[in-house]
């Protein structure tokens, strides 16, 4: 018996397989749907939201939710793009984003969401909340300023290392990175050839002195959104 | 026909955004030809003297005088936009957001290891504006129109901007020119 189904996604109908996530199908079929926390070698905890579908009527976060035959997805509609604009703009204002002097801007999946939906200035007002740096890694930087709490560190580090290096601590808004060491990260088992030091989508971990490598024009979203990758496999 | 009136300012920012302005080199001269300078600080007109089509803002609020300026660019421009990072999100002076004010003047004026102040005097003329607890983006203090973030933005997303704006198209920065850094 074949796995291959049909679903719709904004009224284009596509093949998949079962078993597959409605995120797996659309990169597949072309189809880029925005996520944060998503990554292909993790698997997915449907924690960001950015990635929510309308899938048969309700929204569902595309990176969890199986496909199943003959569904009827909606992606690319004014509500779901005002939403995923809102949950970026939300995690601007909630963290402390320099980008003029972070190492990791133009190859920074958050800014590149914003620069995607063409977020020019938050509509909520900062936070400016009080964040921690952790430099005491002798190789990776951790600044909770930039941190969006996507968990993609902590499955890294669990999934691909064979580590438990980062637990998420703390409820609501006080929620954060927490390292399974002594003090601080320079007290952990990790290293900088881990997965879960070059996960981050954002800069909150870095590696240390290799800061701006790439020139301005030529890094990852300096000329093309992200996203194109997937687009450009549509046939 | 007189030309519309252009006025811009720098609050709490560094001049980088105006740097930027003139970075639009010899487009400058088409700039003049279609547009007059109210206040600012390329020609040093210190108040707006008419009504001005557009207004440019750059830098956030981090002290009183900022707000005042920003309320009389409010005023006296139909359309204000704010460019750069400090102008739309408060930018490298809003560092100071998450420290106490105490303790960034404490070190600016008292504990600082450069500063010779023996008797710990903080200068508190009435001529100084006073410092606002936090620095704010120019939008949470007035309503703005446009914002062109960048740090600064570069010649070719003000270029782009003004010349919408002032030939009635709208203002669509294509991706390359929308950039926060």
């Amino acid at each position: 018996m074949s796995d291959a189904i049909k679903i719709t996604i904004d009224g284009k109908e596509i093949e998949a397989q079962l078993g597959q996530t409605i995120l797996e199908a659309a990169d597949e079929a072309g189809i880029y749907i925005p996520r944060l926390c998503s990554h292909p070698e993790l698997k997915p905890i449907g924690s960001c939201r950015v990635c929510t579908v309308v899938c048969d009527g309700r929204p569902q976060a595309a990176c969890v939710k199986p496909v199943m035959d003959g569904m009827v997805i909606e992606n690319e509609t004014p509500e779901l793009l005002q939403h995923r604009r809102n949950i970026i703009d939300m995690m601007f204002v909630e963290g402390n984003h320099f980008c003029m002097f972070c190492e990791k801007s133009g190859n920074c999946e958050l800014q590149a969401l914003a620069y995607r939906f063409g977020i020019t200035a938050p509509q909520y007002p900062f936070q400016f909340p009080e964040k921690e740096v952790d430099a005491s890694h002798p190789d990776i930087l951790l600044d909770h300023n930039r941190c969006i709490m996507c968990a993609r560190c902590v499955r890294a580090s669990q999934e691909l290392d064979g580590k438990n290096v980062f637990q998420s601590i703390g409820r609501g808004f006080d929620r954060k990175i927490g390292v399974n060491g002594e003090k601080a990260l320079g007290d952990t088992d990790m290293a900088v050839a881990d997965r879960a030091a070059d996960i981050c989508p954002v800069g909150c971990i870095i590696k240390k002195r290799v800061g701006f490598e790439v020139p301005v024009g030529e890094r990852l979203y300096d000329k093309a959104p992200i996203g194109s990758d997937i687009e450009g496999v549509r046939s | 026909m007189s030309k519309p009136r252009v006025a811009t300012t720098s609050l709490a920012g560094c001049f980088g955004c105006h740097m930027s302005l003139l970075d639009i080199d010899e487009r400058i001269l088409q700039l003049i030809e279609l547009v007059d300078f109210d206040r600012s600080p390329i020609d040093d007109i210190k108040h707006i003297s008419q009504r001005c089509a557009i207004g440019l803002i750059e830098g956030g609020c981090c002290n009183e005088e900022n707000v005042h300026v920003l309320h009389e660019f409010r005023e006296n421009c139909d359309v204000l936009i704010s460019f750069g990072d400090c102008a739309t999100m408060g930018g490298i002076p809003a560092m100071r957001n998450n420290i106490p004010l105490e303790e960034c003047i404490n070190e600016a004026y008292r504990d600082g290891v450069t500063v010779y102040n023996p008797k710990g005097i903080v200068p508190q003329d009435p001529e100084i504006p006073l410092l606002l607890d936090k620095v704010y983006p120019a939008h949470e203090v007035v309503k703005i129109d446009y914002s062109l973030p960048g740090c600064p933005p570069s010649a070719d997303t003000l270029w782009a901007a003004l010349t919408a704006l002032l030939t009635d198209k709208p203002v669509e920065l294509p991706y390359e020119l929308l950039k926060y850094d």
